[in-house]
């Protein structure tokens, strides 16, 4: 081959290898800033007087008189708004009643809207589900909440052959004339002294237990359970797997049973994960009872079973990456069998177990299917230690997966869903992280 | 009983000149032994000995069987599925091969230094005391004292003496190589086994190795695998020539190398093929 020729295959090799490593790289941009961008909003927002309401009442946080003087000033702020509401009751008191039935509709959906905004009316009485005792605790939610409350939505389907068309009316169409006139634009103008926004940093967010159905509150619980089945899991399937490598790298005789054992693994290794959600609980806790309802012990039992190949799998690399003179220097010593695994194969051999492990860990703690049968539930409180042999936990991939499917008010909420989506991500990079740290560390010592 | 060097046809060959070995007691023995890779016969009835306190070098050319035969002592080729000896290989009066043989405590017995330095990636001190910590050794001013004096033999306590917990991955080839002669003779074994422990090492750090077999030469009995045909004339009292797992010819050194009895042996002395 002739030099230019070789000298062009070289440098197109390496251009297709910066495109790809360029597309690898702006894949992960794309993927991670909306996940960190939104996700942070869980955590930093412009929270309303509503939300130091809510911490107030709640969780008992925040400077007392403060607050007061908070709530006072959006009240006075809001005063007028029912005001105008007490002298529109007394003008439809006076109207015939023909025509007072025609604002019923019309004002049972305002007065709706505005305990969505402003939480329910002083003075009557306090409503059963906490969610209806204060409005939207976040600016931005606070906001959407408005428009609503300025406009009324319709949909326009007098085109048969098009798609329905949204139509906002200003809600102000249907008060025109009434002491509730001057209502909307006192709102729009005075929203922000109404709901007094300011900037807040709610890192309390991952301890909190969620209160109402996520609606309220943090997502302590459901970290903790995650931490729980993830370590659970790491209980189970490090000694297993790391014992099993070791037997298949260093006793056990090549031959068809061996060889069958190493394809069963492999195959078990691509077995679906819902596969061995099913499995766990037809097994551990429909045959032999492990726990009455759903546990974390039987979620980790699945969990661990699911990472067990790639466990084996990266500490029998690991191992047969030791150099072979190790392991005859030992034994030229003197030394048994075991005592060359312990003393000399496994320390040499940590490092890349370690990355193993830690990966498959970040498995075991994004993995939704397994759980769903064997342990999680969809909100519960933060479980002790050893509570988590018999009691199902929420947990991170399967909540998300609840908030953006199963929950009533999904809409409301999104915040809560992107932080969880955050938090499980950051937590897998900080396990991945300190794997590398770690195993740098270690092969640093080990290379001298 | 007195064993004497036991070469085929030997008595035709001793010359009035050689050095009388023969009532040195035999410290290895082989009768007959073979050993196979699967149907492969690398080491074909061997009989010969090992006397007490003396170097003996073997000596051929690659693949003829050398290294399998040493490492047959100590039984270094158990790690090798399909290897199966035949035969009897006799060490301190004990067939080696025998059923209710403790390997372990064989090795302890049998010090071996291999081709490629290979000191584990651990501090010097505790490459040291890997041995004796096997053999049950635990107090620490006991364990100093045998890491100071295995060094010292090794000629290398007054380089390291000053970093003894810094990794011994961090030291060169020859050092290293040294080490694991320190590390061999930590284990206080009555025989050392040498794999071409210079091959891979430079002329300076082989000359170092040469000379510490000379120092040791009358506490051990060392057999030493080479390549290096001068090595073995400097180094050892006799010489085992061994071509395609036949042992040739065994004789003292300088008569082989000067008067070899085998036409083969001249040819690979000389260089004619090897």
């Amino acid at each position: 081959m002739r030099l230019e020729t070789r000298r062009l295959l070289d440098r197109a090799f390496s251009g297709l290898g910066v495109i790809a490593i360029g597309v690898m790289a702006l894949a992960l941009i794309v993927i991670l800033t909306p996940i960190i961008v939104k996700g942070s909003g869980a955590f930093v927002f412009r929270s309303t007087v509503e939300h130091r309401k809510v911490m107030f009442d709640q969780w008992d946080r925040g400077n007392p008189q403060r607050i007061e003087a908070d709530k006072a000033a959006a009240a006075e702020a809001r005063q007028p708004v029912y005001d105008m509401l007490s002298a529109f009751d007394a003008e439809l008191k006076a109207m015939p009643r023909k025509e007072r039935s025609l604002y019923k509709k019309p004002l049972r959906e305002l007065e709706k809207a505005l305990a969505e905004l402003l939480g329910p009316v002083p003075g009557e009485h306090t409503p059963v589900l906490i969610r209806q005792q204060y409005g939207a605790t976040r600016w931005d939610r606070a906001k959407i909440k408005l428009d609503e409350l300025l406009y009324t939505e319709d949909w326009d389907y007098s085109n048969p052959d098009a798609l329905g068309v949204l139509v906002k009316t200003p809600r102000v169409e249907q008060f025109r004339g009434t002491a509730l006139e001057p209502l909307f634009a006192y709102i729009k103008e005075n929203i922000s002294a109404m709901m007094r926004p300011r900037w807040t940093f709610y890192w309390q967010f991952l301890f909190d237990t969620s209160k109402d159905s996520h609606i309220f509150g943090g997502i302590g619980p459901e970290v903790l359970g995650t931490i729980y089945l993830t370590l659970g899991a790491m209980i189970f399937a490090i000694p297993m797997g790391v014992i099993a490598a070791i037997y298949l790298c260093e006793y056990s005789r090549e031959g068809r049973v061996v060889s069958f054992l190493r394809i069963c693994i492999s195959t078990l290794a691509g077995v679906p994960s819902i596969v061995f959600g099913l499995f766990g609980l037809a097994f551990f806790l429909n045959t032999i009872h492990i726990s009455n309802s759903k546990s974390v012990l039987a979620g980790s039992l699945t969990l661990s079973l699911l990472i067990l190949p790639t466990v084996i799998r990266a500490s029998e690399e690991a191992i047969l990456a030791v150099p072979h003179s190790y392991k005859e220097a030992a034994l030229s010593l003197g030394s048994g069998r075991w005592h060359t695994v312990m003393t000399v194969i496994l320390p040499a051999a940590l490092p890349g177990i370690l990355t193993g492990t830690v990966i498959s860990m970040g498995r075991a703690a994004g993995e939704t299917a397994p759980i769903i049968f064997t342990a999680a539930v969809s909100v519960g409180r933060p479980l002790m230690p050893l509570e988590a042999l018999s009691q199902p936990t929420p947990a991170l991939p399967w909540n998300i997966y609840n908030l953006s499917t199963e929950h009533e008010a999904v809409d409301e909420i999104r915040h809560v869903q992107f932080g969880m989506v955050f938090t499980l991500v950051a937590l897998v990079l900080l396990l991945n992280l300190f794997a590398i740290v770690m195993r740098a560390r270690i092969s640093k010592k080990l290379r001298g | 009983m007195n064993e004497v060097i036991q070469m085929k046809r030997a008595s035709r060959f001793a010359g009035p000149e050689e050095e009388d070995y023969s009532t040195r007691a035999a410290h290895v023995k082989t009768e007959e032994f073979s050993v196979f890779y699967g149907g492969f016969e690398a080491v074909k009835k061997v009989t010969c000995s090992f006397p007490e306190s003396l170097v003996t070098a073997i000596i051929g050319p690659s693949g003829c069987g050398k290294s399998t035969l040493l490492r047959a002592i100590n039984r270094m080729n158990d790690l090798i599925p399909s290897c199966r000896p035949g035969g009897k290989m006799i060490f301190s009066g004990e067939d080696i091969y025998c059923k209710n043989i403790d390997v372990v405590s064989l090795r302890m017995r049998v010090g071996m230094v291999f081709q490629k330095p290979n000191v584990f990636p651990k501090s010097i001190y505790d490459n040291i005391a890997y041995g004796p910590r096997l053999q049950g050794i635990r107090n620490r001013s006991q364990l100093d004292e045998i890491v100071e004096s295995s060094l010292k033999q090794a000629a290398i306590w007054d380089e390291v003496k000053d970093r003894m917990t810094s990794n011994a991955l961090g030291m060169s080839g020859g050092q290293q190589q040294r080490l694991c002669l320190a590390r061999a003779l930590a284990v206080k074994p009555e025989i050392l086994l040498m794999d071409e422990p210079t091959s891979a090492l430079d002329p300076k750090a082989t000359t170092k190795i040469e000379d510490l077999i000379g120092q040791l030469r009358g506490q051990y009995t060392i057999i030493i695998v080479t390549h290096n045909m001068q090595q073995a004339a400097r180094v050892s009292d006799l010489t085992a020539f061994m071509y395609e797992g036949n042992l040739v010819e065994f004789g003292p050194t300088r008569k082989l190398f000067t008067r070899p009895r085998e036409k083969q042996t001249e040819d690979y002395i000389t260089g004619r093929f090897g």
